[in-house]
């Protein structure tokens, strides 16, 4: 490992081959169903796959954390024991969990399975994460993406577990875990079902010589026919207030701090994620090998080229969203 | 008995709106509990201060419960600094609305807000062993489990509580869509979110009626609401029912669900007097039918 732990996405067992081949020190992943919040069709690990995984994984001195990290639907708490369980008995090295009750049952319960603090608890202050350590005894937090990284600097100072940040990525604008507004107009919501704007909601509509992008009937996007479509993630869509069109949440763009490596590792951040365990083997590799080489170029004091990735960020375009003051 | 609760005010309401709707609720409407504090941006909290005691005394004159609410996002020292002090100095009992507020109240009793996520009984015990007594429901949860919580609430002795009126409390951010909507910084925000007293109105780029904007703070533009609902809600054991104030009149709006729990009216000519008191605005009850929140379904 050298100056970060690098955490990468897999949503499949070929992504997370290529993520190990790539670079990766640990992978995240999630089983195939509404455990974690990338419940996607097509997506996720059957227990035999994850099996192979960490085998792969392990046989090659990387990680591999179980993503379990929606709410447990009351009344049916069965599929949440049973990834954490199952974590423990496949070898996971650590679950990510945010749901109270999971943490709970988890806390303590299978020794050598390391707990990790989902960005889906959104705990977003040292007192938060020290209640969810002392609590559950938590090994590491995934810092929730409206921190600066002074906020996160400071944070660091007082809280003795470790902390992950979110490098590279599709990006919430809103505090993870703490929004319905996918559910708002289609039922279906992260927290409780492990999706936002799912796609069997997404419409494409031509509309004379333009296409609308729906989200559960309601228009999220207008482009003009030669514009690229992009998908109505329900806070990139443009809507109007005031009078005024705009994309008022956010525009459609991806996190990418990677050029901030030297802020991050002053801030104390130990370990950085890259999201997206609904992508592809290639853009896995592609992004992975890209981090690898930055954190590595970083670690051996070199300038660290931060232009490899324009190509796969949403849209083309990149932020480096709450880290830097430009929120405030 | 069910019991109605009102608040915290969500919205920028100038300081003297705010007390006065306060003093109102405590001189007239059938109002159990009334939840206080700025909970959705801490720069707004320095105006309602000078009005905090005489508001906390009328309510408590009039036989209201008054539960100051902690805020939903903290993120810098200054606003934790304040959950702290909120905390202790307060001699009246604590709603938590951020998971950071927990460690300061374990063991005094408190109450756990709806911007706290609560999906299950397993979550409902943990928080009731550390001393909770009342915990209100997060808007996207389900009739179905509204009712499993509200079984496992009562062989725990803790209140649940359900969202029953009002734009719903969607999403919260570390950044102001308000100020940004109208091209401003966050740090030098002119206070602008003060203009839309129910929040500012976000429509599709069609012209559809679609979410409200109230500062860091998204909502839903339909107004969330459960009247004909109420009989299996406290028929599973839900007692208390919470009402998000808005600029209408609260007054008529508590005395309507009032009337609709104690069966002095029926539902379903309530709901068509409280879009009256709303101007004719668009209703939702979908989330608790397992629907899109947004959804408005006849039972």
């Amino acid at each position: 490992m050298g100056a970060f732990e690098l955490i990468c996405p897999a949503g499949t067992l070929a992504s997370l081959k290529a993520a190990v081949d790539a670079g990766a020190d640990s992978v995240y992943c999630g089983f195939r169903d509404e455990t974690n919040a990338r419940n996607f069709p097509g997506l996720n690990f059957s227990r035999a796959e994850m099996r192979q995984g960490v085998e792969y994984a392990h046989a090659r001195g990387k990680k591999v954390f179980l993503a379990a990290n929606t709410y447990a639907a009351a009344g049916r708490f069965a599929p949440w024991k049973a990834a954490v369980d199952d974590a423990a008995a496949i070898g996971l090295d650590a679950v990510i969990l945010a749901d109270i009750g999971v943490l709970d049952y988890a806390a303590g319960r299978h020794d050598g399975l390391g707990l990790h603090l989902s960005v889906q608890a959104s705990a977003s202050n040292p007192d938060a994460i020290r209640f969810y350590q002392e609590a559950f005894g938590i090994r590491r937090v995934v810092l929730p993406r409206v921190l600066t990284t002074a906020d996160i600097a400071r944070l660091n100072q007082e809280v003795s577990i470790e902390t992950e940040v979110f490098v590279f990525g599709g990006m919430c604008p809103m505090a993870e875990g703490r929004c319905a507004l996918s559910s708002y107009v289609t039922g279906l919501s992260p927290n409780s079902q492990g999706v936002c704007s799912p796609a069997e909601h997404v419409r494409y509509e031509e509309r004379g010589t333009q296409m609308v992008s729906r989200l559960g009937g309601y228009t999220i996007n207008v482009f003009e026919k030669d514009e690229p479509a992009g998908y109505p993630t329900l806070c990139k869509g443009r809507f109007v207030a005031r009078g005024k069109t705009s994309y008022l949440f956010e525009e459609p763009t991806s996190l990418n701090a990677i050029g901030m490596l030297p802020e991050l590792k002053a801030a104390g951040v130990v370990a950085l994620k890259i999201e997206g365990r609904q992508r592809g083997r290639a853009y896995i590799q592609q992004v992975v090998s890209a981090h690898r080489a930055a954190i590595d170029a970083f670690g051996a004091g070199r300038a660290v080229a931060s232009d490899r990735l324009g190509a796969v960020t949403e849209g083309g375009r990149e932020t480096t969203g709450a880290y830097t003051k430009a929120w405030r | 008995m069910s019991k109605l609760s009102y608040g915290p005010v969500l919205f920028n309401w100038s300081p003297e709106t705010w007390r006065d709707a306060h003093f109102r609720i405590a001189d007239e409407a059938p109002i159990d509990s009334v939840q206080l504090g700025e909970i959705v941006c801490s720069k707004r909290a320095p105006f309602l201060a000078p009005h905090l005691p005489a508001v906390i005394e009328r309510l408590q004159a009039a036989g209201k419960e008054v539960i100051l609410a902690s805020p939903a996002l903290v993120t810098t020292e200054r606003e934790r600094q304040a959950v702290r002090e909120l905390i202790e100095s307060a001699d009246l009992p604590i709603e938590a609305n951020d998971i950071g507020a927990l460690p300061h109240l374990a063991g005094r009793p408190h109450m756990v807000g709806p911007l706290v996520n609560v999906y299950n009984e397993q979550a409902l015990a943990w928080m009731a062993k550390r001393g909770a007594t009342r915990v209100t429901l997060p808007a996207e949860i389900a009739g179905p489990a509204i009712a499993t919580i509200a079984a496992a609430a009562q062989a725990l002795s803790v209140e649940v509580e359900v969202q029953v009126f009002g734009r719903l409390p969607l999403a919260i951010s570390a950044r102001c869509y308000h100020a940004r909507a109208l091209g401003l910084h966050k740090d030098g925000c002119q206070f602008v979110c003060g203009q839309d007293a129910d929040g500012m109105e976000v429509t599709t780029l069609d012209g559809e009626a679609f979410l409200a904007v109230n500062g860091t703070q998204t909502l839903s533009q339909s107004y969330h609401a459960l009247l004909p609902e109420l009989g299996a809600l406290t028929g599973a054991g839900v007692t208390r029912f919470r009402l998000w104030p808005h600029a209408c009149d609260m007054v008529a709006v508590a005395r309507l669900f009032r009337d609709v729990l104690d069966g002095h009216a029926e539902p379903g000519p309530a709901l068509e007097t409280l879009r009256g008191l709303l101007g004719g605005a668009e209703l939702a009850n979908g989330y608790y039918h397992g629907k899109q929140g947004v959804a408005f379904a006849a039972e």
